[in-house]
């Protein structure tokens, strides 16, 4: 089931340097390693969970996503780099299928790309889905500060600068920063 | 008739992130502006996905459904629709939202009331819809469920800080739901392509989110401090395309850019 079907059979544009590769899943997925979330720089898409499928078509590819979040603008930027990505190392055509169901959590963000997030600054979602119920003032169990690593601290806001986040502040070191919510 | 149903859905979600999204740069602090714009795009995320959808269904049968729009600058659209032909190229009359979304965001008493009576309808449905036979339907409800429920306790916890807030946050809300009370009433009277969809077993009668609607509403309100009006009048015709004069001031900002340079592309 494909809501959203976006096919990108454009031929190959002249002038770019076709790379002669071994053409495996593994490429591809090696290559959308390096295709990053414009709103989080440090994660790619593989680390965020939204690819679903890798299929190998060919001379193409065609690669299954899942949205984060139904209005997130970076959506549609990701869906132009994986095919930028995947054109300009000899994939072509490069479909990509977006796909809504299962919806997207954070349960399938890496163990890797918490770690990154945390680096950032980000305080990585908890790993399990305690409050995403519509009980009012509930909160999530404490998020950890990401730069001084206090337990002690407290939401500002449940909507932050993305969708995705929610702005915390740490009552210890003072510093507010952003918490990746379960979602 | 999952075409009107999914275009309806897109309209209710599209209605309510506009008015939302009137609230950007505006909002009552920092914070709660980007609650509120963040709600909008949500919304605006969603209807993309029922516009979709209900435009793949119009193509997919032209002659069925061609009688249902006649704007001119929508019968010019060479070819197959897409989902901004079906957002900015309609006229009035032909939308199909509930009334209540269409609304002037008013003050932030309006926007959150009307978001939290909304969610709340919002809830209940789309945790039906999401098991619904038709694949794509259920799977943009399954998505748009998960937002939904932090845009219902958002919006209930504003309802309880409000209406337990000072006399004049208490005051503004008790008019807000005066204001918005008789638009409530519709979100559960079943319009014609409803009841189609009962019929073939996509929703349920919309009548049946009366009851708990109305839980969840006298709850919160109870820990607000607020009165449920007794009031069970109620103004309708939105979904038949019968709506206020409030609509057509959105449209004219909604539509203006692809009506006055159609295509255009940012």
């Amino acid at each position: 089931m494909g809501v959203n079907t976006r096919s990108f059979g454009k031929p190959y544009p002249s002038g770019t340097r076709r790379v002669k590769k071994m053409k495996n899943e593994e490429t591809i997925w090696k290559l959308l390693a390096e295709v990053k979330d414009p709103e989080l720089p440090v994660l790619s898409v593989v680390d965020l969970g939204i690819v679903r499928k890798v299929e190998l078509m060919d001379e193409g590819a065609r690669i299954t996503i899942t949205p984060t979040y139904s209005g997130c603008p970076a959506m549609d930027v990701i869906t132009i780099q994986i095919r930028m990505e995947l054109t300009s190392h000899g994939f072509n055509p490069v479909e990509i299928i977006t796909e809504l169901s299962p919806a997207w959590t954070t349960e399938w963000m890496s163990v890797s790309g918490r770690e990154k997030l945390r680096a950032y600054g980000i305080a990585p979602p908890n790993p399990k889905q305690q409050v995403c119920t519509p009980e009012y003032f509930q909160r999530e169990e404490a998020v950890q500060c990401p730069h001084c690593g206090s337990y002690h601290t407290g939401m500002i806001s449940e909507f932050g600068s993305t969708a995705c986040k929610a702005l915390y502040q740490c009552e210890d070191c003072k510093e507010p920063f952003d918490y990746f919510k379960c979602h | 008739m999952s075409f009107l149903l999914s275009l309806h859905l897109a309209d209710d979600a599209l209605m309510l992130g506009h008015r939302n999204s009137e609230w950007t740069g505006h909002g009552p602090n920092l914070e709660q502006d980007i609650a509120i714009s963040n709600i909008a795009l949500d919304l605006i995320g969603q209807a993309r996905n029922f516009y979709q959808y209900a435009a793949s269904q119009f193509n997919a049968d032209r002659d069925r459904y061609r009688g249902l729009i006649q704007s001119p600058a929508f019968l010019q659209v060479a070819g197959a629709i897409d989902e901004d032909d079906l957002a900015y190229l309609r006229d009035a009359g032909e939308y199909r939202n509930h009334l209540i979304t269409e609304l002037n965001k008013g003050d932030w008493a309006v926007t959150i009331t009307r978001q939290f009576f909304v969610s709340a309808y919002q809830q209940l449905f789309y945790s039906d819809l999401q098991h619904c036979p038709n694949e794509t339907l259920a799977a943009i409800a399954e998505k748009s469920l998960k937002e939904v429920n932090y845009h219902l306790r958002w919006s209930g916890e504003w309802v309880i800080r409000l209406g337990d807030g000072t006399v004049e946050s208490h005051r503004r809300m008790t008019t807000a739901i005066d204001l918005l009370w008789p638009y409530t009433g519709e979100l559960f009277i079943a319009a014609g392509f409803q009841k189609d969809a009962m019929a073939s077993e996509l929703i349920k009668d919309p009548a049946m989110y009366r009851q708990p609607w109305l839980q969840r509403v006298e709850s919160t309100f109870e820990q607000a401090g607020l009165k449920v009006p007794e009031s069970t009048w109620a103004q309708q015709g939105g979904k038949e395309g019968t709506h206020t004069e409030q609509l057509g001031y959105l449209l004219a900002d909604l539509q203006y850019l692809q009506r006055s340079h159609p295509n255009a592309e940012w």
